[in-house]
């Protein structure tokens, strides 16, 4: 699936493990089940990527996220924004400090939100218009509310986005 | 080829106690305004599906409607200027049919505009600093406040301040965005609850603790509907610094938790009423967790955002004893109140005349109630939350002056208050979600109670009708709440009696089976009739339901129990 | 949508209706795949018909015409067809209360 990261295009570099499957000797996305299983010891290098579910409470993360090189949020429905809250828990509560990635009914209207609470990189819907996306991300660039990106400081709580 | 002119940018009222946008702001909006129109010309080519462009579009404050596009403009807390309120006057006549509504939510809307007008139309809107940014969606809407915000003499602290923090802090604020459902919020500075605080997703009383310091009584979890709820207390003083990181962390449990899958039990009033001592609990737990520093509200922004509503510079004046004109003392009994500072008062525009469409206005009135602002109260005009306009700082001496202005403007029909100044939503003649025609009830109402009341002087009577379960009337806390439902095919009035939105809230009670179109003003008039046979002196209707009950109500419509 | 919030199974002759895209105005499906602001010139489809009518009906979603495409029954009559239900009676006709754009409202 093509990934947009950092304004650009990209391979998802990680393989989708199916259940039950043994993990690739590369980087590897895993159900939530697996991770709290335990599977993410084991002195493996190789980074770990873990799905969560949009009702899972991040929390439930906190022992492994040190272990965790990515984590894949979902938006089941394009009005569906609890994925928002979840990846400012991971980077506010927990300092989760690898990648953080939305996927599912991701519009181009989300990006700049997204990006705001600390998402880095969107897995394009295959209908998906790049060129959309792209674009969408540099539209609107004064904030009114600090959030986990950095910003300029425009007077009374306003800041200028740094872009991406 | 369309050439677009950019609108003059009118001039504002000086003294006018409105945020005043600054570049920034005005940055903010272009950008906005930019992405929007893009959007919509996305949409209009086919790139956007309709699906994918719902949600953007009522973001913006475009409903799809029975017979049109409404689009519904936010005015902030209710507060207009002079300027604001002709650019929406000439909006109402060049794209739509020269009228627009005031909503019980302190906004305007109207009712016939076009998509494909809607980029003009935003740079009309903002060449005055307005739009339809969240008026609509799963977001955070227009936080409500009392329209006598900084002229009541009780007043304790002037709520428009937070309201336009709230406002700003809640503007495209990127992790509540996509929330379960609508949220509302609601603000007073005053004793008296004139906000209908209970019934909101939050609601905060601003005040003062012994030693003087602002700080906020929070309430959560009210709302109407198909499950009217009254809110439940969680803070009895939140310091004003922590107020925006306490709302975080409120909708940071209401975005995790909220139902989404069943749209009736998605707003926050259910998880507060499902779980309430989880809820606090998860509340207080974030707001322990999140880093103060990041959201704490300096008192810098708050002196900054104060500047914006100082006190108007009002002249000395002594105060000043009403002309002995009967017409004029009769309005001001309804229409005017007094004021904190000496010789002024503040003036209440009924938009509810008998027999009229309740909260309506036309371009002419706009402009009409535009200028009487500039003249006699700073350029300055509120929207209260039962449909009616304010004019707040009026020198005594001009009050003669003002209601010859209203009664030419057909704008001084005497009747806040009363039962002829009917809360209403625009009902099954606009709204695509309606299985009731409302306006039309509330016109054979208003006409047939007028009569009642020129007789028997019915006294405070709260009237609410609400055209469906979604209760955009607030009939739920009207002292007598109508509510039209379908009944197989056919439009039926169920009632309510005796709720209330103010400082003893309360949830109507169901009389009975409803009444059918032809039939509910003869209930009306029955239920009126029987309140004049049973009340003492003084008592108002709400106060005669309180000591009788509902018993001898059900008698008079539906006769004697069996 | 400004379709009904409980749309019901057809039992009557239905003629098709939906929104104008770029205005929003009300439109009947007529004959060649139109959309007329005229009801009169609006196909009257039975019951039985009903689903594939309203598949092609849906094109005009597709073609970006128009939005949230919906069966309204209607009962026959002289000027054209009437719609059964007073919801979209009013659909027809407009609101049933009289704007009064520009004229002072009296005073009580």
């Amino acid at each position: 699936m093509a990934l947009l990261r950092d304004g650009r295009l990209t391979e998802d570099p990680y393989l989708r493990v199916p259940e039950g499957a043994p993990l690739p000797p590369g980087p590897a996305l895993i159900d939530l089940a697996r991770v709290l299983a335990g599977e993410v010891a084991g002195g493996r290098t190789a980074p770990l990527g873990v799905l969560l579910p949009p009702d899972a409470a991040v929390d439930v993360l906190a022992p492994w996220l040190p272990d965790l090189a990515l984590i894949v949020l979902r938006l089941p429905g394009s009005r569906d924004g609890r994925a928002f809250t979840q990846a400012r828990a991971l980077r506010e509560h927990h300092h989760f400090r690898g990648e953080l990635r939305a996927t599912g009914h991701v519009l181009p209207d989300h990006l700049t939100m997204l990006r705001r609470v600390g998402v880095d990189s969107i897995e394009l819907p295959a209908t998906a218009d790049p060129v959309a996306f792209l674009a969408a991300a540099r539209r609107i660039d004064i904030a009114y509310q600090p959030s986990l990106d950095g910003g300029l400081p425009l007077g009374l709580r306003r800041l200028r986005l740094e872009t991406a | 080829m369309n050439v677009i002119l950019a609108p003059e940018r009118p001039a504002v009222p000086p003294h006018a106690r409105t945020y005043r946008y600054d570049a920034i702001d005005r940055e903010f909006l272009d950008q906005r305004i930019g992405e929007f129109g893009e959007q919509i010309a996305r949409r209009l080519c086919g790139e956007l599906s309709e699906d994918e462009f719902k949600p953007l579009r009522l973001m913006n404050g475009i409903y799809l409607q029975l017979h049109a596009y409404m689009y519904r403009i936010a005015i902030p807390y209710g507060v207009l200027n002079a300027a604001q309120l002709r650019q929406l006057a000439m909006i109402a006549r060049r794209y739509d049919r020269g009228f627009g509504h005031f909503t019980t939510r302190q906004n305007i809307q109207f009712n016939w505009t076009r998509l494909e007008d809607v980029p003009e139309i935003m740079r009309a809107l903002a060449a005055v600093d307005m739009h339809g940014i969240q008026t609509s969606g799963n977001c955070i809407r227009n936080t409500t406040t009392d329209e006598y915000a900084g002229a009541d003499p009780e007043e304790i602290v002037d709520p428009r301040i937070y309201a336009e923090i709230i406002r700003q802090w809640s503007t495209l604020h990127p992790e509540f965005t996509w929330l379960p459902r609508k949220f509302k919020i609601a603000i007073t500075g005053a004793p008296e609850d004139r906000v209908a605080m209970r019934i909101h997703d939050v609601g905060l009383i601003a005040r003062r603790d012994a030693a003087g310091a602002i700080g906020f009584e929070v309430w959560a979890g009210g709302g109407l509907g198909r499950t009217p709820l009254l809110s439940a207390r969680l803070r009895e003083f939140l310091p004003e610094e922590e107020l925006l990181a306490y709302l975080e962390a409120v909708l940071r449990v209401y975005n995790a938790e909220g139902e989404r899958a069943n749209i009736y039990r998605a707003r926050i009033k259910i998880l507060v009423r499902d779980q309430p001592a989880e809820f606090r609990r998860k509340v207080e737990a974030e707001f322990a967790r999140l880093p103060r520093g990041r959201y704490r509200l300096d008192p810098a922004v708050v002196a900054g955002i104060a500047r914006h509503f100082a006190p108007p510079p009002f002249a000395a004046a002594t105060p000043v004893p009403l002309p002995d004109d009967p017409a004029l003392r009769v309005w001001a009994a309804r229409c005017v109140r007094p004021h904190r500072q000496p010789g002024h008062a503040s003036v209440t525009i009924s938009l509810k005349p008998i027999g009229g469409i309740p909260g309506d206005a036309s371009a002419a009135q706009m402009e009409a109630v535009a200028d009487l602002a500039e003249r006699f109260s700073f350029g300055e005009i509120r929207v209260t939350h039962s449909q009616n306009l304010v004019l707040a700082h009026i020198r005594q001496a001009d009050l003669p002056a003002v209601h010859a202005g209203l009664l030419a403007a057909g704008l001084a029909t005497p009747n806040p208050g009363l039962v002829t100044d009917i809360i209403a939503c625009p009902g099954m003649d606009y709204c695509a979600l309606a299985t009731a025609r409302s306006i039309p009830v509330a016109q054979m109402i208003s006409a047939r109670a007028a009569e009642l009341d020129r007789m028997h002087d019915l006294g405070e009577l709260h009237l609410n009708i609400s055209g469906c379960i979604n209760a955009c009337g607030q009939h739920h806390v009207g002292h007598i709440g109508i509510l039209g439902v379908d009944k197989r095919g056919a439009e039926s009035y169920q009632v309510t009696l005796g709720g209330e939105a103010g400082d003893q809230p309360a949830i109507g009670d169901l009389v009975g089976p409803g009444f059918a179109y032809e039939r509910i003003t003869d209930a009306i008039e029955t239920i009126l009739r029987r309140h004049l046979a049973l009340r003492r002196q003084g008592e108002r209707f709400i106060d005669t339901y309180r000591r009788v009950g509902i018993g001898p109500f059900k008698e008079a419509l539906y006769g004697p129990a069996a | 949508m400004s379709a009904p919030p409980k749309p019901r199974p057809l039992t009557a002759p239905s003629v098709f209706t939906a929104n104008r895209l770029r205005d929003g105005r009300v439109v009947w499906f007529g004959a060649g795949e139109s959309w007329l602001e005229d009801i009169a010139a609006a196909l009257i489809v039975a019951p039985a018909a009903a689903d594939a009518t309203l598949a092609r009906a849906r094109l005009g979603e597709a073609r970006q015409e128009v939005i949230g495409v919906y069966a309204v029954e209607v009962a026959p009559a002289p000027e054209g067809p009437v719609p059964v239900r007073i919801r979209e009676k009013l659909r027809l006709a407009g609101p049933s209360i009289a704007a009064v754009p520009d004229a002072w409202r009296m005073a009580s």
